[in-house]
């Protein structure tokens, strides 16, 4: 098979027999994120033994998630599926007493048509939990989608703000900020006067499941550009949800969040800040000038901000300048990691992705294309939906320095002598904002490097010959 | 509908899977949704497998769901047969599947018309059977249909071999320890002059399977998978086996002794001959294996009459209760299994020998009882040792499901006479800690919570007079380490370099 470098960005799509995790896998995350939620996955055996395997020791733990297992009953509706799902929902909160219950539908929910959405009000009016549906089914999305439809439901479920003029509304929304930030330590005076400082710009809401701590950082570099945020989704307490309307600006923070940004336009009037996303020194500072600029602020100090981050990962540089790479696919976070691994340096062979929302990356892809032209690199292609098959076929004649993979594929390219790096990894490191950038470069070295210490060895390849038929 | 937070075995097709990937040259495809292809990441972490997993998915998407998957299950197959060229596709159902009720056999048969390679569906449903179940049924479905196959060639030979053989059945990936125990069960055999004829379904090919009637006896080490298969071979083929699974001296004896029946019933006749195994096991138990030597030394009687708890399959969860009761005397209050389906022999299997039996897959149920028992340690899986670290009771595991740590890359079996070694160390090392807490709680804690030097070695800062010397020496010597530590730290503390008599008292009313 001929491998063509293009040199303009091009895209293609394949079978979809590609490797990815199941996106009722959001839990994981989305359960730390949101504290006091319980997520029920209402779906059979196999939804729990792939939640209780990939997520490992976190199982353990007592998580505020649990299997509502469908049972052969089930599936016939020889059961009542309120009866039943309102038994469990009692159990739930007897246990745990959340605050918002957030069921997650299935594949099995979805073939049996289960009607989650229509029982999930009725239930919730009479427990008196509010009760999240959101479909995070492998018949149609990936991964990091589940989020998604995750915090798309959510986005229901915000306030409505009241377009009126004057303090009133005002002070709402400064309580409101406080409360976010109730996760810093009481004494930080000086963040709190700053919120509750008078608001320049019109209200702006991020969307997008970060860790706090990053959360805190991307906040802090909007606030050095006198961008105050009137909150976030999903926040740590259901409750503090931020209030929505059609004076609102959203602006994502992951490449993979868009229907959380159509449900934000449509169905709650807000505005969408099309930008690259905050991954990379330059993505960070693209991501702020494209707020700045909607708000008509100029933005202060970015040049020299993100020239000082470069400067500090020069060490780092030196060990990937000239590498290439061959992302496989499976969390749309690719084209905002090779845009920044190119501005780096390397070369993207290809840039395999589960699906591609040209409208919601649409800055993102523009960033890329002239981040290759910048630095004279040939444009990656872009394949939607891959085929992992032809994607190992195009790597054994490529011989890429650097695989992102997932972890089905990653030890038998280790064993035949390809670097790779576990691509899930990107989605639970800190990766966003100037301070994080240097995150991702340890993360990509570390491969890169041990390949180094072990040059001496000639055991790159560890396959027996008459092993595998792929080779 | 049932609230479930963990689960001690997988899915059905987890189990077809693993038949499925242990055999070489086969290839699973999976009817699907995205993502459920997490067995490839299980195989590919857990074994830390060179090759790639051969298992790849049919996706069920949207498009599957309104119009149904018409040709592309077909398509998938025969794309597989010119890629890889596998002696056998199995097409795996899963949960999704079987509730779309697709006609799977149809594109099965459309599909062995066009490629070269076999095609099989695997026979298991999702919500009747779980991992273990799938497993056992998919290697004797696997089998029949070879046989059958060398049946309709008239290829079939069913003469047995020249000298003793036999087949070991139900080896497979992702087993607990099974890499292990296969090298120690073939080494058994081989001490035995049994020539092994085929294992399966680790390693094997699907053509070589119509070569097992050849075996002179089946040997079935795990009751999870296999037995299916054992039971399948003596009804069509008349030939034996035995399913005593060689864990523990005890039952290692008997297994062979078993194995010796069988082997002279056709030896008087095949080779006019029969053979003894007594002096081998007799060498063996009191020599090659340290169990029995072990639970007479004094170190074991410090064992006798604790208290444990075992949980976990079948064949582990029984083998274990009884080498804990019946070869170290230590006293099992409750043996469990989560293999429900199989408590019969489990009641019968563990009957004597513990106080209660626990039969449930709810692992909360296994944590209560273990709390309300409160035992020395336990026995059991991943599970039981995160119940054990919670209940501060040490664990050791042995059984599935395991993490990576239990896929351990040096010789660990189970099973035969180097198993029981390895046991007897697992169950020593698993009460020693204990223990070890016990005494540290006694005498009042480590202090390793407050590091204050760098070096572990506190020679060099605080200089000891003689007169302290020989006071410290008079502390009795299981205390006075720990006691110089105390007031090491204290001196230090304190700005002072030189300790004498006086601070010494000092350091020790602080204590």
């Amino acid at each position: 098979m001929a491998v063509e470098i293009s040199e303009t960005l091009t895209f293609e799509c394949e079978t979809g027999n590609y490797h990815t995790f199941c996106p009722i896998s959001c839990v994981a995350w989305l359960y730390q994120k949101i504290e006091d939620s319980f997520f029920l996955v209402v779906g059979t055996k196999t939804c729990g033994y792939f939640s209780q395997n990939s997520l490992g020791v976190m199982i353990f733990a007592e998580p505020r998630y649990a299997m509502a297992e469908l049972e052969e009953g089930d599936i016939p509706a020889q059961l009542n599926d309120y009866g039943e799902s309102k038994r469990l929902c009692i159990q739930i909160i007897k246990n745990r007493n959340p605050s918002v219950i957030i069921w997650i539908g299935t594949c099995t929910t979805e073939i049996i048509k289960m009607d989650l959405e229509g029982i999930a009000p009725k239930l919730e009016a009479e427990i008196g939990v509010p009760i999240v549906v959101a479909r995070a089914n492998g018949l149609d999305y990936a991964f990091t989608q589940g989020e998604d439809t995750v915090l798309a439901a959510v986005t229901h479920r915000c306030p409505e703000r009241k377009s009126s003029v004057g303090g009133q509304d005002q002070l709402v929304q400064d309580e409101e900020s406080q409360e976010f930030f109730s996760f810093l330590p009481p004494n930080d005076e000086n963040v709190k006067k700053t919120v509750v400082g008078s608001q320049k710009n019109p209200p702006l809401v991020l969307f997008g499941s970060l860790p706090s701590a990053v959360a805190h950082q991307l906040s802090s570099e909007l606030k050095r550009q006198s961008i105050q945020i009137s909150g976030w989704i999903p926040t740590e307490r259901y409750n503090n949800l931020p209030s929505l309307g059609d004076e609102v600006y959203v602006c994502g923070v992951n490449p993979f969040l868009s229907r959380t940004a159509t449900s934000l336009m449509r169905r709650r009037k807000c505005q969408l800040i099309g930008a690259p996303f905050p991954i990379g020194p330059d993505g960070t500072r693209a991501w702020i000038e494209k707020i700045c600029s909607v708000f008509g602020i100029e933005a202060q100090g970015l040049e020299k901000r993100e020239k000082k981050v470069w400067d500090s990962l020069e060490n780092y540089l030196d060990q990937v300048r000239g590498k290439s790479v061959f992302f496989m696919g499976d969390n749309p976070l690719e084209i905002s990691l090779a845009r920044f691994l190119i501005r780096c340096g390397t070369t993207v062979y290809e840039i395999g992705i589960p699906y591609m929302d040209k409208r919601y990356q649409a800055a993102e892809l523009y960033f890329l294309q002239n981040t290759c032209r910048d630095m004279r690199i040939p444009m990656p292609r872009i394949v939607e939906k891959p085929d992992n098959y032809n994607q190992l076929q195009r790597m054994y004649e490529l011989q890429p320095d650097l695989v992102f993979t997932g972890m089905a594929h990653a030890n038998p390219l280790q064993a035949r002598g390809i670097n790779t790096r576990w691509s899930i990894e990107f989605t639970f490191a800190q990766i966003h904002g100037f301070t994080n950038a240097k995150e991702i470069l340890k993360l990509i070295i570390r491969p890169l490097k041990d390949n180094n210490d072990f040059k001496n060895f000639d055991w790159t390849n560890l396959v027996r010959k008459d092993n595998n038929s792929l080779n | 509908m049932k609230l479930v937070y963990w689960m001690y075995a997988g899915p059905a097709h987890i189990g077809t899977l693993r038949v499925a990937s242990s055999f070489k040259n086969v290839h699973a495809i999976m009817h699907a949704p995205l993502g459920d292809d997490y067995f490839n990441v299980m195989r590919s972490m857990l074994e830390r497998e060179r090759d790639f997993t051969p298992v790849t998915a049919s996706i069920v998407d949207r498009h599957v769901l309104t119009r149904g998957s018409q040709d592309k299950v077909v398509d998938n197959i025969t794309r597989k047969d010119k890629e890889e060229r596998p002696n056998l596709i199995i097409l795996t159902p899963t949960c999704t599947s079987s509730i779309l009720q697709e006609d799977l056999q149809n594109f099965v048969d459309r599909a062995s018309i066009i490629s070269d390679s076999d095609v099989i569906l695997a026979d298991v449903n999702h919500y009747r059977v779980n991992e273990l179940q799938a497993a056992d049924k998919t290697l004797e479905q696997v089998v029949r249909y070879y046989l059958g196959k060398a049946r309709r060639r008239r290829t079939l030979d069913q003469s047995i071999t020249d000298v003793p053989s036999a087949n070991i059945i139900g080896i497979s990936t992702l087993g607990f320890h099974n890499q292990h125990d296969f090298r120690e069960l073939k080494r058994l055999l081989q001490n035995l002059g049994i020539k092994i004829n085929q294992v399966i379904p680790e390693g094997s090919f699907v053509e070589d399977l119509e070569n097992l009637p050849k075996a002179w006896f089946n040997f079935v080490p795990y009751r999870e998978i296999g037995l299916m298969t054992a039971v399948y071979l003596e009804k069509e083929f008349g030939i034996p086996y035995v399913s005593v699974t060689p864990m523990g001296v005890v039952d290692t004896a008997k297994c062979i002794r078993q194995i010796q029946k069988h082997i002279n019933n056709l030896a008087v006749v095949a080779l006019e001959e029969t053979v003894d195994y007594e002096p081998y096991v007799y060498q063996q138990t009191q020599f090659v294996s340290q169990a029995i030597w072990f639970s007479k030394s004094i170190d074991c009687q410090n064992l006798k009459k604790k208290k444990a708890v075992i949980f976990g399959d079948a064949t582990h969860a029984a083998s274990m209760t009884k080498i804990l009761n019946r070869e170290m005397g230590i006293r099992v209050s409750c043996a469990g299994t989560y293999c429900k389906h199989d408590k019969e022999w489990f009641n019968e299997q563990v009957h004597n020998f513990c106080d209660e039996v626990l039969i449930t897959d709810d692992h909360a149920e296994v944590a209560n009882k273990v709390a309300r028992i409160e035992p020395s340690a336990i026995f059991g899986t991943q599970m039981e040792r995160h119940i054990g670290k919670r209940l501060n009771i040490p664990c050791g595991v042995v059984s599935a499901p395991v993490h990576i740590q239990n896929f351990p890359l040096g010789y660990r079996p189970f099973s035969g006479y180097e198993g029981t070694n390895q046991i007897a160390d697992s169950v020593y090392n698993s009460f020693i800690p204990g223990m070890e807490d016990h005494f540290i709680d006694l005498f009042g804690g480590h202090d390793t919570k407050e590091v204050i030097m760098k070096s572990l070695c506190t020679e060099k800062g605080v200089i000891w007079d003689p007169e302290s010397q020989l006071e410290l020496s008079k502390i009795p010597s299981f205390m006075r380490s720990k006691i110089k530590r105390k007031i090491d730290k204290f001196a230090v503390h304190n700005g002072f370099t030189k300790i004498n008599i006086k601070i010494m008292y000092a350091a020790l009313i602080c204590l």
